[in-house]
């Protein structure tokens, strides 16, 4: 990594050098794996005559790393989820938004606009959000799985065929769920709780990994695992016979953004692209690609009719409401790390 | 390997400009390993800065953490740490287990290569060669395509009825070892396939009309003569087979860290460590070292 970031500005500097003459009808993002479709790409290519190039990258927490490393200043725009967006803020990282800098800022859905985590939406704009629990092929166990015993203390047929997310934050809150104690606790009892549980339910656990989530649960060599409720959906589209669960104690409810990074060598396309982004049709796209939902009013006229309906999308009645992704202050995010090495020791 | 011999005679007409000849080489391990190897060193004795970074501050911290453990909650009496040294004894004996399975197969296969006539021999090395033009990411995923649970092997052992429950290789040590095989045995076969092929065969002939039987031959003559090979070939697999984590995350499941999964947590991951991952690295470094001198000293005793 250190290498890298040594190599990494030895180019960017010989890049600096020459970028002057080239500098517009450029954009650079940097954004998950899987999930936006070329063809958005392209479009946006042609509607302003500026060349694309996109990096990918698999954690919000190696988005993160990458631009501590010194890749700040060479993307434009970036797509944190819902805390990624607070950590990168208080370091630092983002550029704000001008007042009225935003055409299409009307078109945000109200309930994304004073979000926790980007009050009055400074730094970012909505893109896509949906809900983290896990799926069930239904052909291996056919009971009850809206609850989190699945993952923690699994039934038979499940134990030993799970795939857990390499994803702290989101194994810890589901951990912390199926515990019933606060994110970011600072209990000792309920810490100590958390390590025993996950200490406890490993045995039950075939792999770790979050691009493959999906793909372990369509060969089969998962037969349960957690996954993203849009994951959940393209698996099933690719035959699996695999149910999302909503368990009765909870899950992970995000928001992923597209956010204006600090020094952006393309500032004024970025901006553009945040328009572009803010547009139904467009922003629709994304839904239809990624099977997640759109933060936008109007998109839904655009977006594939069994979106709405599919049971991915649409928690039944009795489900509780999912919980965000907490913010934890040092002393607890270093006990949450111990935790975390602990279990893959 | 030749390179451990030569390098004693320069040519008269070169000598002049000897040094500036020799620059692009002092310039890329200089720039490309010296420098970002004395950053990790440097780093290593850093404070870490919250999620990812370092502040410019001297602290043994790091080397602390990889040696005591200090409770969860960081205040505990110290005691020692194993965590840390579990993870890397693990990686010792998988990328030990690995280097001795290449040495298994690779030794025969360099042997037979290199006693085949010479025009065929490119042949050979060519269709060891082959696969490796692959990327390793590639074709680690291709391996775990072939021994899952419904993959084509298990359904192939199945179809002939040779057993009845498919094998459960996937997300197991041994499909670690398949892969750590399948992704360095060429660097066990070349090096030693070139001593195979510098050793001359009248030596064996001559042991034989000495009376020595094909098994002193090999274990006397052979093996003490191609041994700079298979040395040279233990340590290329070694090495990078430690540091691996491509096949340990792909096929192992990566339900445990090896080193390298270790390392690259402490930049990638949500422990955002940089120091403790840079001397989780010159740990690594000295360990890897360790071995090069151990090789580089039992060299020079023979010498003499």
């Amino acid at each position: 990594m250190i290498r890298k970031s040594l190599t990494t500005s030895i180019l960017l500097g010989l890049a600096l050098a020459t970028s002057n003459a080239q500098a517009e009808g450029k954009l650079s993002l940097y954004h998950w794996f899987e999930y936006m479709p070329q063809e958005l790409l392209d479009k946006f290519s042609e509607e302003f005559d500026v060349e694309v190039t996109m990096d990918t990258y698999d954690s919000n927490e190696a988005l993160l790393a990458s631009l501590k490393a010194g890749k700040l200043g060479s993307y434009d725009l970036a797509v944190p989820g819902d805390y990624m967006v607070e950590i990168m803020a208080n370091e630092g990282l983002l550029d704000t938004i001008g007042e009225g800098e935003l055409a299409n800022a009307g078109n945000m859905e109200a309930q994304w606009v004073d979000v926790p985590f980007d009050q009055g939406r400074k730094h970012s704009i909505p893109y896509q959000w949906g809900s983290t629990s896990f799926s069930v092929n239904r052909d291996v166990f056919k009971g009850d799985i809206n609850t989190t015993d699945i993952l923690f203390n699994p039934p038979a047929e499940l134990a030993g065929k799970i795939n857990m997310l390499d994803s702290q934050g989101e194994v810890l809150l589901m951990a912390s769920l199926h515990l019933g104690i606060p994110q970011c606790s600072t209990d000792r009892d309920q810490l100590k709780a958390l390590d025993d549980l996950l200490q406890s339910s490993k045995q039950h656990w075939a792999s770790f990994g979050s691009d493959i989530a999906k793909d372990v649960m369509v060969s089969g060599d998962a037969a349960a695992g957690m996954l993203y409720n849009g994951f959940s959906a393209k698996g099933r589209a690719e035959g699996a016979n695999i149910e999302y669960a909503y368990p009765k104690q909870g899950y992970v409810v995000w928001m992923d953004n597209v956010v204006l990074l600090k020094d952006a060598p393309n500032r004024d396309n970025a901006i553009k692209f945040m328009d572009f982004m803010l547009v139904p049709e467009n922003i629709a796209a994304v839904t239809n690609y990624a099977r997640y939902a759109a933060g936008v009013t109007g998109a839904g006229e655009f977006t594939d009719p069994e979106l709405a309906s599919q049971p991915e999308s649409a928690p039944p009645a009795d489900a509780p409401a999912g919980a965000f992704i907490a913010v934890c202050d040092q002393a607890t995010q270093e006990v949450y790390d111990q935790i975390w090495t602990r279990l893959r020791k | 390997m030749a390179a451990f011999g030569s390098g004693s005679t320069v040519s008269r007409t070169f000598a002049p400009v000897r040094n500036w000849l020799l620059m692009p080489t002092w310039l890329t391990v200089g720039i490309f390993m010296l420098l970002p190897l004395l950053l990790i060193l440097v780093y290593s004795f850093l404070t870490k800065e919250f999620r990812g970074g370092v502040i410019w501050e001297f602290s043994l911290a790091a080397y602390d953490q990889f040696i005591f453990d200090r409770g969860l909650f960081g205040d505990a009496e110290p005691s020692i740490e194993w965590t840390y040294i579990n993870i890397f004894l693990r990686s010792l004996v998988q990328a030990t287990v690995a280097t001795l399975f290449c040495l298994l197969i690779g030794f025969p296969t360099a042997y037979f290569i290199a006693t085949r006539p010479p025009s065929t021999r490119s042949l050979w090395l060519f269709l060891i060669t082959v696969p490796y033009w692959v990327n390793l990411l590639i074709r680690t995923v291709s391996m775990k395509f072939l021994i899952r649970e419904s993959g084509p092997l298990n359904q192939a052992l199945l179809g002939l009825g040779i057993i009845d429950t498919p094998l459960e290789i996937i997300n197991t040590n041994l499909a670690v070892q398949l892969g750590l095989f399948y992704s360095y045995l060429p660097f066990m076969v070349l090096p030693i396939y070139a001593s195979v092929e510098r050793y001359n065969f009248s030596l064996s002939e001559a042991g034989a009309d000495l009376y020595a039987g094909k098994w002193t031959i090999l274990r006397r003559i052979i093996l003490p003569s191609i041994k700079p090979g298979i040395i040279a070939g233990c340590i290329l697999v070694f090495v990078p087979s430690l540091g691996a984590f491509l096949a340990p995350d792909l096929l192992g499941g990566a339900k445990t860290f090896m080193i390298g999964s270790l390392i690259e947590e402490q930049f990638k991951g949500n422990a955002g460590n940089w120091p403790f991952g840079s001397a989780a690295s010159m740990i690594l470094l000295s360990l890897v070292l360790f071995v090069l001198l151990f090789y580089a000293r039992s060299q020079a005793r023979e010498q003499l």
